[in-house]
């Protein structure tokens, strides 16, 4: 009895540490995001002056000064990224999902080399190959142009994977064979059948391929020299090199807030879906 | 599942090809032949002096000369930087793994019975998705002379203030943290579907023979979750060696202080912007592309070994 309950209070113990752990690691993750939506509720001199943990009441004014913003144009920032973003998601999804079908449905000689080939080109980081498209972009006269960003996203060769990996454990054959029986087109077959059936993957892959698209600075950074064109994350970098002292900070965190807001109202109500992603994405088994 | 190969049967295999075609006409004009251009230019002085245009001038491997040559220091800059990656790497992803493995085992515990499990995970794998160049323009903000931090340090501690930006171990201590708030919810989800994927029996057969927790965590999970840690840490050095957004936007671009925080894209970045140094970015390109892929082929063997 009296071993039962050592053990108990053992647990009692260690359940307490386990939350207390939670907590602050949760509050730590939390803890900058609070300060930012708490710095954009403040005027710049109030920034400038004494600190308080409380709210101020000039986040409308901030909001408005940031819009109307004469060298950073935030709408028309925000503007590009959605643009790049959202195509680029759709098109990242159907052709990955359309090319891991043609992969995985139909028997013909190339297929091992062709899955292959995606498989082993799929850890190559983007910046290898960002000299020759920028020297291409350059020559061509195609700096400054948004489907330049938005195209290379039909070729992904990780959602590919994901995708391949999908069909395997949830599409039987036979739906495509008795399609076949009552004369469907094979296109049609994959729009009207398979799609469908990929849904779940296609949704999550699709917030994937967003969100990676609205983060992405490095190669539109270097692509993206025309103040009209920029992107998002392009803009938020400006912000690092203006002179800082003549600058009005209230905005400056409003301009942060309005970055990272739109990834933060999808996570609000796809968080379930995208931490299941996570872990079917990269893991087999 | 063989289809009869009678006369009348139609040959499904050119929907394959169709299907994929669009795929590799993308990557090849996209990423392919951008990458094949990227080492050849690695072999050529071929650059933008303000307005002229230098080359393109074949140099053979010059350009390797020149990138692992001693400054007037004495220090090899791609060495430097490549250490630099590394360390930034490495003081974010130990605490990173050691926080993420403590908190898979707490959440797969049966006997804990975590609960909240949904939001927690939600919560900590909420930095993973923020735009990089915002967080960290958000921590420059917030460590800043002017910034909160230092006014929380001086008003409430009576601390005297920090010039976080201006200290090697800051600079490089702040970069870390953000690396590791970024990357540990990611790494925890991936140990717990590992840890998961043990099978249960394992665990019930060692409690019924009597081994201790410690016992149980040394000579089961940690065995079987070795493929899976090796898989992640690898995965994740790969990241660590494209380590850019972060540095760059905290530093200006500067690695201050001292290029003790500048990193191997950073560096790429440095010769495409503003001069269009295609020769010398190739060649950092060429070095990047062989470290990372080494590491992709342990990826490899390690998960074909798994199998």
């Amino acid at each position: 009895m009296n071993q039962n309950k050592k053990a108990e209070f053992k647990l009692l113990i260690m359940r307490t540490l386990s939350y207390a752990c939670l907590i602050f690691l949760s509050l730590l993750c939390l803890f900058f995001f609070y300060l930012m939506i708490l710095n954009a509720s403040h005027s710049n001199a109030e920034l400038q002056g004494k600190w308080t943990f409380a709210f101020g009441t000039h986040f409308i004014e901030n909001l408005i000064n940031a819009w109307n913003d004469a060298s950073i144009n935030i709408p028309r920032g925000l503007f590009n990224s959605f643009f790049i973003a959202v195509i680029s998601a759709l098109l990242n999804t159907y052709f990955a999902a359309l090319t891991a079908y043609g992969i995985y449905a139909y028997d013909f000689k190339l297929k091992k080399i062709a899955n292959a080939f995606i498989l082993a080109v799929m850890m190559i980081p983007s910046q290898v190959s960002a000299v020759g498209f920028i020297q291409l972009a350059y020559r061509f006269n195609l700096t400054n142009n948004l489907w330049m960003l938005i195209l290379p996203s039909i070729a992904g060769p990780a959602t590919y994977f994901y995708m391949h990996q999908y069909l395997e454990a949830s599409l039987p054959l036979e739906i495509v064979e008795a399609a076949r029986i009552d004369g469907s087109n094979e296109f049609v077959t994959f729009n009207r059948i398979v799609l469908p059936v990929m849904k779940p993957a296609l949704a999550v892959q699709m917030i994937f391929a967003f969100i990676a698209s609205w983060n992405n600075y490095f190669t539109p950074s270097l692509l993206l020299t025309k103040a009209e064109y920029k992107t998002v994350p392009i803009m938020i970098a400006q912000l690092r090199s203006a002179d800082y002292s003549k600058f009005d900070l209230g905005k400056m965190y409003m301009f942060i807030l309005l970055a990272i807001l739109p990834v933060m109202i999808v996570y609000v109500f796809l968080s379930k879906s995208i931490i299941k992603g996570v872990t079917s994405g990269s893991v087999k088994g | 599942m063989k289809k009869k190969d009678d006369s009348n049967s139609v040959s499904y295999a050119k929907w394959g090809y169709i299907f994929i075609v669009p795929f590799f006409i993308v990557y090849f004009i996209f990423t392919l032949y951008p990458q094949i251009l990227t080492f050849y230019n690695s072999f050529f002085e071929n650059y933008m002096d303000g307005l002229s245009h230098v080359g393109p001038n074949f140099v053979g491997f010059d350009n390797y000369i020149k990138l692992f040559s001693p400054d007037a220091t004495g220090s090899i800059t791609i060495i430097k930087y490549f250490g630099n990656t590394m360390i930034l790497w490495i003081l974010g992803a130990i605490p990173q793994f050691l926080i993420a493995l403590l908190l898979a085992l707490l959440f797969t515990s049966t006997r804990l019975n975590i609960k909240f499990q949904g939001f927690f995970k939600a919560v900590i794998y909420l930095p993973n998705l923020i735009m990089a160049a915002a967080f960290a323009m958000l921590i420059f903000g917030l460590f800043g002379n002017t910034g909160p931090i230092n006014k929380i340090m001086v008003d409430s501690f009576g601390l005297t203030p920090f010039d976080f930006l201006a200290q090697k171990i800051s600079v490089r201590g702040l970069i870390a943290l953000m690396n590791f708030l970024m990357w540990f919810g990611n790494t925890t989800i991936l140990l717990m579907a590992g840890i998961q994927s043990i099978d249960e029996a394992l665990f019930e057969s060692a409690r019924i023979d009597g081994a201790s927790s410690t016992h149980v965590f040394f000579d089961i999970t940690i065995p079987l979750l070795k493929p899976i840690m090796v898989y992640v840490a690898i995965t994740s050095m790969i990241g660590g060696m494209q380590m850019y957004d972060v540095p760059q936007v905290l530093t200006n671009g500067y690695g201050m202080p001292d290029n003790t925080s500048t990193t191997m894209v950073m560096l790429l970045n440095k010769y495409l912007n503003p001069s269009r140094n295609y020769g010398m970015a190739g060649t950092i390109s060429v070095v990047l592309f062989i470290i990372t892929a080494i590491l992709s082929l342990i990826v490899f063997r390690v998960n074909s070994r798994k199998d």
